[in-house]
């Protein structure tokens, strides 16, 4: 279990994160999402004990952060962005060297677990030098589940690995996550969709929306947005198409395109293309605009500023 | 003490796959070997002028302190220093281990390393005692000397785990901790003897005078000891604390 209040982090004069607060309970996989610089290596960097808060307090598993720092690194295994590995060790002695170190008893038998889960027991006695990157990610990961902890705490743990190993590592995830509390970050909307019970958004340290995945995605697609061109000047087409029952907004693209919002649930596609072609036009193009995650970032944060905006996607 | 027992294992048998750490260990034992072979000849040709002393273990042990003003820092540059390059140091900042478990683990790691080396160099004054001097060497003074050797590579190591706790960078550890031997064996004395009167603190706070008057001429003095020894505690209180004030950052 995790409970964050009013968690805030300065470096110098640089204010990391700002007031945040969330919870995350015991069978739970909550994502962390948000773009570069947002905010979340340092939260997590809190939770896990390697630094303190500038204000404000966590709580894993019951243990303050600060307070109990050794209980809560007991009880969390740790993913850091950079996997923090020792090349010129073998896999086996590395996780031995993690195992002593949390006075794990039995500490062989856990380290076979560990690697069986991330099936990797057969690199035991290879040189971490020798791996290859999603290799290694799995090492990391081995060494996070280890001492089999409450709480797993996972940066980025799918950065820069093929497509392959980043389902392997992603079904890894959901399997631990079944008992455990898990707290991972990334900045990928699917990979969120995928493994996260809960998602938080997080953006220049504060959290700008936090939902389920599917509640997020219906919300921010409240509105579907369509591109239409046609061939020639466009502008009189805008008053035609306000005209249509179901569409909330018509724009002007700078390109002379232009792009029309309607409320999801009511498709006026087929609609907009007859009006297009009564009224004389020749259609040339007609497509669905997805949010991509960047413009999700940038919705939620001009709903941020004004709060007019994000209350009609609400 | 566990803990620390786990981080020092770790890093001595690093040492066994580190190339710095053989070259150091081959430089010291060669210079030793080849000073060995000085000594002998010198005594042996003032044995043929006549009114010779034979070569005591402080004579062998000459150079140590020297060797080990260099070997020091080079053992100790990258403990804390690459941990914190490479990212391993979060790691060892998230485990369930106290900063001073760290550093002290990592210091006794250099220091058992280290300690290896001194065992090996007492291959010379076995030699001397057994097969070149009659009737042996004076054992008080060789114990004396080696324990000297001991405490002083023991401060040496404290100062360069310290250092290397301080900086990101292993080769600026190294040229910090170069620095810092240097002042504190040849120049933090050194107004002792160029002051009329009330010098004598400088001597005092300088690490090379209780080596040469004390252990190594066979007269150990308790404050001496205690002298060494808090000079290690509060080396690693400074590493301690400066992992610390790291995490404030």
């Amino acid at each position: 279990m995790i409970r964050v209040t009013g968690l805030t982090k300065d470096y110098g004069a640089r204010r990391a994160i700002e007031n945040l607060s969330f919870e995350a309970r015991q069978g739970e996989v909550v994502g962390f999402l948000g773009p570069n610089g947002a905010g979340k290596t340092t939260t997590m960097r809190i939770l896990t004990g390697y630094m303190p808060p500038t204000y404000g307090a966590a709580e894993i598993a019951g243990f303050d952060v600060v307070e109990e720092s050794l209980e809560v690194r007991q009880r969390v295994g740790y993913l850091p962005e950079t996997v923090p590995l020792y090349p010129e060790m073998t896999v086996f002695d590395y996780l031995k060297f993690m195992a002593d170190l949390r006075h794990l008893p039995n500490a062989e038998d856990m380290v076979d677990d560990a690697l069986e889960m991330v099936h990797m027991i057969d690199r035991a006695d290879g040189y971490i030098a020798n791996l290859s990157k999603g290799m290694r990610q799995r090492i990391g990961l081995a060494q996070a589940l280890l001492h089999r902890p409450e709480v797993l705490i996972l940066d980025e743990p799918t950065i820069g690995l093929d497509p392959a190993q980043v389902v392997d590592v992603r079904n890894i995830i959901r399997e631990v996550g079944k008992e455990r509390t898990v707290l991972l970050s990334t900045h990928i909307l699917t990979e969120a969709q995928q493994l996260c019970d809960r998602v938080l958004i997080i953006n220049k340290g504060h959290i700008v929306a936090e939902d389920t995945p599917e509640n997020l995605q219906a919300r921010l697609m409240g509105a579907e947005r369509s591109l239409l061109r046609v061939k020639g000047e466009a502008d009189d087409l805008v008053p035609v198409l306000s005209k249509i029952n179901g569409i909330q907004e018509v724009t002007i693209r700078p390109d002379g395109s232009l792009e029309f919002q309607y409320a999801s649930g009511l498709d006026v596609r087929p609609e907009v293309a007859k009006t297009v072609i009564n009224s004389g036009y020749e259609l040339f193009e007609l497509s669905p605009i997805h949010l991509s995650l960047e413009e999700i970032f940038l919705e939620l944060t001009r709903d941020e500023v004004s709060g007019k905006k994000g209350a009609r996607h609400a | 003490m566990r803990n620390i027992w786990t981080i020092a294992r770790r890093e001595y048998r690093h040492y066994f796959i580190s190339p710095i750490a053989y070259i150091v260990a081959l430089l010291i034992l060669l210079v030793m070997g080849i000073y060995f072979l000085l000594v002998l000849y010198q005594s042996s040709l003032m044995a043929f002028y006549g009114g010779a002393t034979p070569p005591e273990t402080s004579d062998l042990l000459g150079l140590m302190p020297f060797m080990l003003l260099f070997a020091g820092p080079a053992l100790t540059m990258r403990l804390l220093a690459d941990e914190h390059r490479t990212g391993t140091l979060e790691l060892l900042l998230t485990a369930p281990i106290r900063d001073a478990e760290l550093i002290i683990g990592k210091w006794l790691g250099a220091f058992l390393f280290v300690l290896t080396i001194i065992a090996i160099t007492l291959i010379f004054p076995i030699i001397l005692h057994f097969w070149l001097v009659d009737p042996g060497i004076d054992q008080v003074l060789m114990l004396s000397t080696y324990l000297g050797i001991i405490l002083v590579s023991g401060v040496f190591l404290a100062i360069g785990t310290a250092i290397s706790a301080i900086f990101k960078n292993q080769f600026a550890a190294l040229f910090a901790t170069l620095v810092a031997l240097f002042f504190m064996w040849y120049l933090i004395g050194w107004p002792a003897y160029v002051m009329p009167s009330g010098g004598e603190i400088f001597r005092f706070l300088g690490l090379s005078d209780h080596y040469f008057n004390g252990f190594a001429s066979g007269s150990v003095d308790v404050s001496d000891i205690i002298y060494y020894v808090s000079l290690i505690i509060f080396n690693l209180f400074v590493g301690t604390t400066a992992i610390e004030m790291r995490r404030w950052q």
